[in-house]
């Protein structure tokens, strides 16, 4: 018996990274999938960004582990695109119970441009707002109580990475995740929602692993405290991230809301 | 199926009932040998009876019968010599030390005015220098294994958010964040992670008893069970009025599993959202 057997999970940026992490572990334990990514490029992005062909391998490796999953690509700043692939998913794999909005981006780079701003809050913060708000009114109704997870951050507890707009935007983002957070886990409290925030410190994945991230850290040295972390580890694995996930959406957290649960090495402790 | 924590033994004060108990329990489920210790015996300024003999006898029973070793020890958490011995004691014979979990507690119920010196006293005694002196003792045997290790450090949700009426109770699960988060970091480089739990009202001993159903239940002459129950609910958002031991010690599972061997320095609630509230 799964950890979260037949449960449904909706998690955002699943195509790869965190979010297709999340998908198979779930899977693996007991749960059907709903994945959603945008498989575009940004053009603020200096970094290659997920693709169809990647949402299409998280959807085989969910296949392959037997369970369900329908995977389709929405822009989780468009409400209505999100309202269209939720309606498509519960659908074919049923309610949901288990919400893992995860899609995020960075846009600090040397060369960031003007929009990384407010391309940063649009997907970071106000996709996250869309995304649970497309979801959380079928969670009332339907009474059976029910798990959120936001991917925040590092920076959505400390004022780290400097002062690009790209920087700020993702610090602000992912501090604005909190105050979320704390919201909807009072708002939806009384329905048995349960709500939290994850926060790692620097992930292994595509979005940190590339040459921009690497030339970026590299024009700015002083910066090397805010990716340092007290247990000897650079970078944690998306597996790292995924079991904290876990444990959060599954019974073993039933009275769990309310809380930043850090996956960071030590890093916020030591600021 | 390996367990979560096979293999691994795991030092747990206060294991005699309640959540220390289920700690022990949960553990050996999942595969750790357990080295078990409580005071067993009353304490003269804590308004409820204590753990017995006869109930560490049935954790000791109820880890064997999951098929773990379980060394069991009667000691003091406010003696540090005793306790040192015990850990020496247990880790000489069951082989190794990886986990601990400072979980020996009390509680109380008067408002600072009326407060008995000695009632604070005792209070800090047990719940914050027992919880340095548990760590202490612990610490040199999970690095001299050399393969990193995990501490737990049992304050509470009032350790976050105040309540009145129990300024010594707060005061010390207050503390025990401060003392976790510079273990934290003075553990760190070695991959020994220090983590508090940090659970609102559970369903144990040292809540379901006649001196705290008066403290959260005073406008009635003898509260009962039920009648706490109302009153603990309204402190929730998450309808329930208490939270299981079992479910302090599934948290305490993940931040001692290999699941979590990059959290440390975390205040973590189990707690019906009593501190958004």
């Amino acid at each position: 018996m799964g950890r979260v057997e037949n449960k449904v999970a909706f998690i955002t940026g699943a195509a790869r990274g965190q979010g297709r992490g999340h998908a198979l572990r779930l899977a693996e334990e007991g749960a059907d999938i709903i994945a959603l990514d945008m498989c575009q490029q940004l053009p603020s992005a200096r970094y290659t960004m997920s693709t169809s062909e990647d949402l299409a391998e998280t959807r085989k490796a969910v296949e392959a582990l037997g369970r369900r999953v329908v995977a389709l690509e929405a822009d989780v700043r468009d409400e209505h695109q999100l309202a269209e692939a939720f309606r498509a998913g519960v659908a074919e794999i049923g309610p949901v119970d288990i919400v893992i909005a995860n899609a995020g981006v960075a846009l600090f780079a040397v060369d960031q441009p003007h929009e990384a701003w407010q391309d940063t809050i649009d997907i970071n913060l106000t996709g996250v707002f869309n995304t649970i708000e497309t979801v959380v009114p079928s969670m009332i109704e339907r009474g059976a109580g029910g798990a959120i997870v936001m991917t925040s951050s590092t920076a959505g507890l400390r004022g780290i990475l400097g002062p690009s707009r790209g920087s700020l935007a993702y610090v602000a983002s992912k501090h604005g995740l909190v105050g979320l957070m704390r919201s909807y886990a009072n708002n939806l409290a009384a329905h048995s929602i349960r709500v939290n925030t994850v926060h790692p410190t620097g992930v292994e994945t595509p979005m940190i692993v590339t040459p921009s991230i690497d030339a970026f850290l590299e024009a700015s040295p002083e910066l090397v405290d805010h990716v340092t972390n007290p247990m000897p580890v650079g970078l944690v694995s998306v597996d790292d991230v995924t079991n904290a996930v876990l444990y959060l959406v599954s019974d073993d957290g039933r009275y769990v809301t309310g809380t930043t649960l850090t996956v960071d090495a030590g890093f916020a402790n030591k600021n | 199926m390996t367990g979560r924590v096979e293999g691994k033994v795991a030092f747990i004060t206060g294991a005699a009932r309640g959540q220390g108990r289920a700690h022990a329990v949960r553990l050996a489920a999942e595969g750790a040998d357990i080295l078990a210790v409580d005071i067993c015996a009353p304490i003269d300024s804590v308004p409820y009876p204590l753990a017995t003999e006869a109930d560490l006898k049935e954790t000791v029973r109820l880890v064997e019968g999951l098929g773990r070793k379980i060394v069991a020890t009667q000691a003091d958490v406010r003696d540090f010599s005793a306790l040192e011995n015990a850990v020496t004691a247990g880790v000489e014979e069951l082989g190794r030390l990886d986990i601990a979990l400072a979980n020996a507690g009390i509680t109380g119920a008067t408002p600072a005015e009326a407060l008995p010196l000695q009632d604070w006293q005792d209070m800090i005694d047990v719940n914050l220098t027992g919880v340095f002196h548990a760590a202490k003792a612990a610490i040199p045997h999970i690095r001299a294994g050399g393969n990193g290790g995990a501490i737990v450090l049992t304050s509470s949700a009032l350790g976050i958010r105040a309540m009145p009426n129990l300024p010594h109770y707060v005061a010390a699960k207050a503390g025990v964040i401060g003392l976790m988060r510079a273990l934290a970091l003075e553990l760190a480089a070695d991959r020994i992670r220090v983590n508090t739990v940090n659970p609102s009202v559970a369903d144990t001993p040292m809540v379901q008893n006649e001196a705290m159903y008066k403290l959260f239940v005073p406008h009635l002459e003898n509260p009962t069970r039920e009648q706490a129950a109302e009153v603990f609910a309204t402190m929730n958002p998450i309808p329930t009025p208490w939270i299981d031991a079992e479910d302090v010690a599934n948290a305490v599972l993940f931040l001692v599993s290999d699941e979590a061997r990059y959290v440390t320095g975390l205040e973590f609630k189990i707690d019906a959202g009593f501190c958004l509230a």
